[in-house]
């Protein structure tokens, strides 16, 4: 009885160990750009544009922005695109079409973020002959349409067959069965599939860097170059101006303030359909 | 309600044949038990009936089953229009939890595109009372469906199939996952059905076939590479008093299964 339980104790006391060491790396993370970033977290920083070299004061608002509009038109792009190919995987794929469908997204899933961006300046940008705020959310749908497609299909997966048969039994077409039983009853986690890929499209660098270029002053044309706060941090951190450095950090404290009001929103969605759903 | 003829029925999963040449009449207004012991196809068979078999991947269907003179696996015939005729209650309650009770009984009706308010409601209730559960959800009609005991949520299941408007309800083993009491309730609730619409039942409780049905039909699986037979089918007391089958006599005496 004493072994058992001294065993247990050693498990328990290793598990506390493992999730300590889990949550230290984001607690010195989020601590640490806190402590950087703060200083140029101000009003301005959030309605001014970038300051000329030297110049203090300036903000990130045309990165902002930038960001807003490029994850935003690669939302609008990727959220259709990735539900639809998720709905057709589960619900109606069958033959050779569906495995090669889920064998790219599998494929895309694990594709190093620049050569997305590389690909679409290779399609878009050299085409076009411009960098461009469409380029770079094309870009981010290519990194943003395989999570949506995955996490979609696996949730769609979670609900019951039995809730399909019963629908089936009660003569409704089978689109319909799909659109007003399966859907809604997988929402929260179609939900948090797309709150995890706009997540993700805040944070990419890579694939924007080679499409949307960059840009110091507001722009909300799609077809020009636009600023991102990912671009803006990577710029900024470079520079010898500690001005600029500190800029970079109030950047990234505004991306991981994004990236957690996205995390909590998804929670709480799931957690009032969890409720809901009883 | 009309006869249900079940003619020179073969049933296959991929390359499997699981049911082989069955031939049946279902009585119009009566109450028909399918039994037999597990594997043997009941379900199966009456997934056949209403079309709800060919919706397993690889599954596939011979033969005829004709429903008055409407040959349900004729060329033109639309699947969705044979479940609305020929409804189905499953072994484990499923209702739609995103739904409430009431959306739950008008489901088939509005997804099937009827959104009139008043003429839902009225269904809904008509379906709820046929099924027993009105007077006890009539209060909770705007509760989540997916939160009710196990026993109101297959009555409730029962009523989203009358709501419907069969004449015909397939029900495959619908109290087996229920406690005594919901089951008497269910039994009671088939027993007042009967008077409108034609019931096949498939259970693997023979006490339960015996109190419950009229006819009663018995297949069996007797090897893994032969198809499910229909061994017998009689009224249900021959049956469970002189069934003239040796291997039908050995089931309900408990021989096997």
């Amino acid at each position: 009885m004493t072994a058992r339980k001294a065993a247990s104790t050693l498990f328990m006391g290793a598990l506390w160990v493992a999730g300590l060491v889990a949550v230290i790396p984001l607690v010195l993370i989020v601590y640490y750009v806190l402590l950087k970033g703060l200083p140029a977290v101000h009003v301005g920083f959030f309605t001014q544009t970038a300051p000329p070299p030297g110049v203090p004061g300036g903000g990130m608002s045309q990165a902002m922005w930038g960001t807003g509009l490029i994850v935003g038109m690669a939302t609008l792009i990727s959220v259709p695109l990735g539900v639809l190919t998720a709905v057709y995987l589960s619900e109606f794929g069958r033959g050779r079409l569906a495995v090669g469908v889920r064998f790219v997204a599998e494929i895309l899933l694990s594709t190093p973020s620049i050569v997305a961006g590389a690909f679409i300046w290779a399609l878009v940008v050299v085409a076009m002959h411009s960098f461009s705020a469409l380029a770079g959310a094309i870009a981010l749908t290519v990194l943003m349409w395989p999570i949506i497609t995955r996490a979609t299909e696996e949730t769609l997966r979670l609900v019951p067959d039995e809730l399909r048969e019963a629908a089936l039994a009660l003569g409704v077409p089978r689109w319909k069965m799909v659109l007003r039983i399966v859907i809604p009853t997988a929402g929260s986690g179609i939900l948090t599939a797309v709150m995890l890929a706009v997540a993700r499209g805040f944070g990419e660098t890579a694939p924007i860097l080679l499409t949307s270029l960059r840009n110091d002053f507001l722009n909300t044309n799609p077809l020009q170059p636009t600023d991102a706060v990912p671009l803006r941090i990577y710029n900024y951190a470079q520079s010898a101006f500690p001005a600029w450095q500190t800029l970079a950090w109030g950047g990234a404290i505004t991306l991981l303030g994004a990236v957690l009001v996205l995390s909590i929103g998804a929670r709480l969605l799931s957690d009032r359909q969890q409720r809901r759903l009883g | 309600m009309s006869d249900l003829q079940v003619i020179g029925l073969n049933a296959w999963f991929g390359a499997d044949r699981v049911l082989g040449d069955i031939n049946m009449k279902v009585e119009a207004g009566r109450v028909t038990a399918i039994i037999g012991p597990s594997g043997c196809g009941k379900s199966t068979l009456l997934r056949c009936l209403n079309r709800m078999h060919e919706e397993v991947p690889n599954a596939r269907v011979t033969g005829k089953v004709v429903y008055g003179d409407w040959d349900l696996y004729g060329p033109d015939v639309d699947p969705t229009d044979v479940r609305c005729h020929i409804g189905m209650v499953f072994q484990r309650p499923n209702p739609f939890p995103t739904m409430t009770v009431l959306e739950n009984v008008v489901a088939g009706l509005r997804l099937r595109g009827h959104y009139d308010r008043a003429s839902l409601h009225d269904n809904a209730e008509r379906a709820m009372r046929l099924a027993g559960v009105w007077d006890e959800l009539k209060d909770r009609l705007n509760r989540p469906g997916g939160r009710l005991s196990g026993g109101q949520a297959q009555r409730l299941c029962i009523a989203r199939a009358l709501a419907v408007g069969p004449d015909m309800l397939l029900m495959d083993e619908p109290a087996s996952a229920l406690d005594p009491i919901s089951t008497q309730q269910i039994e009671d609730t088939i027993q007042e059905l009967k008077e409108t619409v034609t019931i096949v039942i498939v259970t693997h409780n023979m006490q339960q076939a015996a109190r419950i049905s009229d006819r009663t039909a018995f297949m069996l699986r007797e090897s893994h590479d032969r198809p499910s037979a229909l061994i017998e089918y009689d009224e249900t007391r021959v049956m469970f008093t002189a069934p003239t089958d040796k291997r039908t006599e050995a089931y309900i005496t408990g021989r096997f299964g």
